[in-house]
């Protein structure tokens, strides 16, 4: 479904990821996994087109879409959940969720899509009227997922969503972007939290200063030494 | 060949016709054509230069040309130059009469304005429309204290640099404290309200009237006179001495702006002109620094203008208005942010071509004013700018990943 | 005591007024961190075009016999010109230094103002131009207060037009598009809210509403002159810092304060000061509520 070839991204003189390859295939839930500052999250905007490269292709859907505008990406179907949840935080819960959708022509989906995310997240239904700021960290990831699902995305970008989470969230959302998955939606995940990350994911990928090091099955790399020493905090 | 420029320049005769067809062409309830006509002549001609360039020109890059091997091919030793230069300048009242002396005089203040205006522009980045009020504060001060206390020129000098600076502090201070972007509208109140004081406050200034009679510099020298030595005093109310005065305080200037280009001081404001946020954490105090860009600009404005009421002895609030601080600003821009050569020929430019042009002085602001944008849009970094400013825009177009 | 009255029926009038040219400053800083100098050029195109709008009727003969339909084709022109003239603004000076820095922006938003006032002095002259009188005089009593029909219309206009605002902003798909982009460019961008187009519709309701300030302006006060947005603009902008940039709320309550402020001011203080009294609320606002009275509402996020 997506696939990242050798793609050069620079933020001003710095070279942020030197030559990514990636890919995702349909209905899988897929990885990344690398500490902080390895390049992740601007894997994640290169491909929404929030940045471009400056060499290598992004296929989306056999589509190249690497100098496409973020906002015509987004009308492909792809759509993130970015790092620290960016909620429009003057914004109702309610509008967040509207603005979510705002490539949906059908009002009905729109109405029909609502209603699914306040059923996924009872929460949200409570709170429908509170402006997005207010909220907590956790509520504010709900609300980040729920609009990301108000466009019935073909591929949802998710960037460190356990992060400044409760365990006890983190599971919960991890368990929903199973459901989601299972409901047909291809999940890319981008994560500091490898357990959790590897514990979901079909395919994985390590990443490390802005290369890819490892790559592989989720099972096997969460098998493997070297990466329960860098990364699962194992001894 | 696309049809999209063409397309775009289709456009482009629309939008211009809309705008201006109300503006220019209908008087009571007749439509006139003549006006309109005129000027949409014009644009389509200077589009049709564009899209010729755009067609034919664009692979042949011939701006670097004309620039780069000009000066490297037939510029004659440097060192000619600058002293032919420098001589012409010394001798200049010698060669001139009164009427040139004049203009010499007038594009020597707006270059110590433009001087003093880089640093808080140039340098530091900070907008400030309001600067004219400081060169106020500097002749105010001087006229006040010389016709109401006969305090002499040299000692007032100090006082108005001391009151530009606090009146600059008083106002900086809060608003570079907030968003940069403040002290523009700040500035430009500021300078308003200047200008309404001294229109107002009557008993103090005289309002529009002005003050007169006020004393221009004076000097005591030495006079041997039957064997012992006596002061004379002589007040340098000559042109020609007001020229070398001013010529002075534009040198002055002009060292203390070189030399705060390459000090510390000088790359904390550019440090900070150029994202602040990063300067802030390389431990630079942000706010301190725009504060003491803006005070000494102050300074130097305040300088400039005791010099103007020493020159003139004459001072009333038209001086003052907003145009002449917009002038200033068109002289940094448009000759190059921090390029000193640059304002030079700015301020010379903008005195002279007027003078030259007479006929064509109803169409100098609008024409300074658009210059303005497209020098930002096109070419930002001036006409002749300073060294590190160019390497930084080219650095910036080249590395630019976004479409 | 009456005069008291009076003053409050004057503050609110010219109130009204700033208010309306303050929405436009506050929206478009909002949205993209620009100071739009222009914006008061636009406040003074709106006015030119309802005085020759009126004064094509009036040399017709029209304008006596219809006098509303004047009122509104004055407005409607006006704001339609605006938006044009805006949209020309916005895509030639400001859209091409989108990433540029900050000075860049606001050197090349002044150019434009200094090149629009005197543009419009070169082709409308340097002289006042005067509003045909028609609709302007006459009036009620209320009390020992003199209202007149205009400040009445302005007044009614412009809530009319605030409200109007509100509800675009507050209840439509494109006004909640526009608060988004405002709030978090990039995030919008990544839901598919194009930023171009949001931006641009920003310019222009501030424009639509300038235009009809500038209208009123030419009726109220019986005619419009080239440098007639230099200081209002400046009391505007400052007003939707009084009010906190980029809040709407801010900039009406900003708006009318201001315009208060100035008429009491001018009529029990000194009248020949009453423009300082805004750019001394202005530094009052800095020093002791710098983010405004109802907050600020700015995008300060970073991709």
């Amino acid at each position: 479904m997506l696939s990242v070839n050798d793609i050069h991204t620079y933020y001003g003189h710095i070279h942020a990821l030197k030559g990514i390859s990636l890919e995702v295939k349909e209905k899988e839930i897929v990885c990344l996994i690398g500490s902080n500052g390895a390049g992740k999250s601007t894997t994640l905007m290169t491909v929404n087109g929030i940045l471009h490269p400056a060499e290598g292709r992004i296929l989306f859907l056999g589509q190249d879409i690497t100098t496409l505008p973020a906002d015509k990406i987004a009308g492909l179907g792809i759509t993130q959940v970015p790092e620290g949840r960016r909620i429009l935080p003057r914004l109702s819960v309610e509008d967040n969720l509207e603005m979510g959708a705002f490539l949906v022509k059908d009002k009905k989906k729109i109405r029909k899509n609502r209603d699914e995310v306040y059923e996924l997240f009872p929460l949200l239904a409570k709170r429908h009227k509170q402006q997005g700021g207010t909220l907590s960290g956790g509520e504010q990831q709900m609300l980040a997922i729920g609009r990301a699902l108000m466009s019935n995305p073909k591929l949802l970008l998710l960037d460190e969503p356990s992060l400044g989470l409760a365990p006890l969230i983190v599971e919960k959302i991890f368990d929903i972007v199973r459901q989601i998955n299972d409901s047909g939606t291809t999940i890319f995940l981008v994560e500091q939290n490898a357990n959790m990350a590897l514990s979901i994911s079909g395919n994985a990928y390590v990443m490390e200063s802005g290369r890819i090091t490892i790559k592989g099955a989720a099972k096997d790399l969460a098998q493997d030494e070297a990466i329960r020493k860098a990364y699962l905090g194992e001894d | 060949m696309s049809s999209r420029p063409l397309l775009k320049f289709a456009i482009v005769l629309i939008w211009a016709f809309i705008l201006l067809f109300p503006m220019l062409g209908i008087e009571e309830d007749r439509f006139v054509w003549d006006r309109v006509l005129k000027v949409m002549a014009v644009i389509t001609a200077a589009g049709m230069l564009v899209l010729v360039y755009h067609y034919f020109l664009k692979g042949l890059s011939l701006r670097p040309k004309v620039f780069d091997e000009a000066s490297t091919k037939f510029r004659p030793p440097r060192r000619l130059l600058i002293g032919l230069g420098v001589a012409g300048v010394l001798a200049l009242p010698w060669i001139a009469d009164n009427y040139g002396r004049d203009i010499a005089i007038n594009v020597l203040i707006y270059i110590a304005l433009g001087l003093g205006l880089n640093i808080v522009v140039g340098l530091a980045g900070l907008l400030d429309l309001g600067y004219i009020a400081f060169y106020a504060v500097g002749a105010y001060t001087y006229a006040l204290l010389n016709t109401n206390f006969g305090v002499p020129f040299w000692l007032a000098l100090p006082v108005g640099c001391v009151i530009s600076a606090g009146v600059g502090a008083f106002i900086g201070y809060p608003t570079l404290k907030m968003r940069g972007d403040y002290l523009a509208i700040v500035t430009l109140g500021f300078g308003e309200i200047i200008r309404i004081v001294l229109n107002n406050w009557d008993k103090v200034t005289k309002g529009p009237n002005g003050i007169l009679g006020i004393k221009a510099p004076g000097l005591f020298y030495p006079v041997v006179e039957n064997g012992s030595i006596e002061f004379a005093h002589l007040y340098l109310k000559n042109l020609i001495w007001m020229y070398y005065l001013i010529l002075a305080i534009a040198v002055l200037i002009m060292l203390a702006v070189y030399r705060l280009n390459t000090s510390r001081i000088g790359r904390a404001w550019m440090a900070v002109r150029e994202d602040e946020t990063a300067a802030e954490l390389t431990g630079i105090h942000t706010t301190r620094m725009k504060l003491y860009a803006y005070m000494l600009g102050a300074i130097f404005a305040g300088f400039a203008g005791a010099f103007f009421a020493a020159k003139v002895r004459y001072v009333n609030p038209s001086s003052f208005i907003f145009l002449e601080s917009a002038l200033v600003l068109c002289i940094v821009v448009l000759g190059g942010m921090g390029s000193i050569p640059g304002i030079i020929i700015g301020a010379a430019a903008i005195i002279v071509l007027p003078e030259m042009f007479r006929g064509l002085a109803l169409y100098r602001m609008a024409a300074f004013g658009g210059a303005m944008t497209a020098m930002m849009v096109f070419r930002p970094e001036g006409l002749l700018p300073a060294k590190r400013k160019a390497q930084e825009v080219e650095m910036e177009r080249e590395t630019a990943t976004i479409p | 005591m009456e005069v008291f009255f009076q003053q409050i029926i004057n503050g609110l009038t010219l109130g009204s007024i700033y208010a309306l040219i303050a929405l436009g400053y506050t929206m478009v800083y909002g949205i993209i961190q620009l100071i739009n100098f222009a914006h008061g050029e636009i406040f003074t195109a709106g006015g030119y075009i309802g005085v020759i709008v009126l004064s094509f009727m009036q040399a017709r003969g029209v304008l006596d016999t219809h006098p509303f339909l004047g009122l509104f084709l004055a407005f409607v022109l006006a704001m339609i010109y605006c938006a044009f003239l805006a949209v020309a603004l916005e895509t030639v000076a400001y859209r091409p230094l989108r990433r540029a820095s900050r000075l860049s922006l606001l050197l090349s938003a002044l150019g434009m103002s200094i090149f629009l006032s005197n543009g419009m002095m070169l082709s409308q002259g340097v002289y006042d131009k005067a509003y045909p009188h028609f609709f302007t005089s006459g009036g009620f009593k209320v009390g020992g207060v003199i209202v007149t029909n205009m400040q009445v219309f302005i007044i009614i206009g412009s809530v009319l037009l605030m409200v109007g605002l509100n509800l675009f902003v507050n209840r439509t798909r494109l006004g909640k598009a526009m608060r988004s982009t405002a709030q978090d460019r990039v995030m919008s961008a990544i839901l598919g809210i194009n930023a171009n187009k949001t931006i641009v519709t920003t310019f222009v309701i501030g424009a639509v509403l300038a235009a009809a300030a500038g209208v009123m302006v030419g009726l109220y006060y019986g005619s419009v002159r080239f440098d007639m947005g230099f200081i209002p603009g400046i009391k505007a902008f400052s007003a939707a810092v009084l009010g906190g940039i980029g809040n709407l709320t801010g900039a009406m309550l900003g708006g009318m304060i201001i315009g208060m402020v100035e008429i009491f001011a001018a009529g029990y203080l000194a009248s020949e000061y009453k423009d300082v009294f805004a750019f001394i609320i202005l530094i009052l606002v800095l020093y002791f509520r710098p983010t405004g009275i109802m907050g600020e509402q700015v995008d300060d996020t970073r991709v």
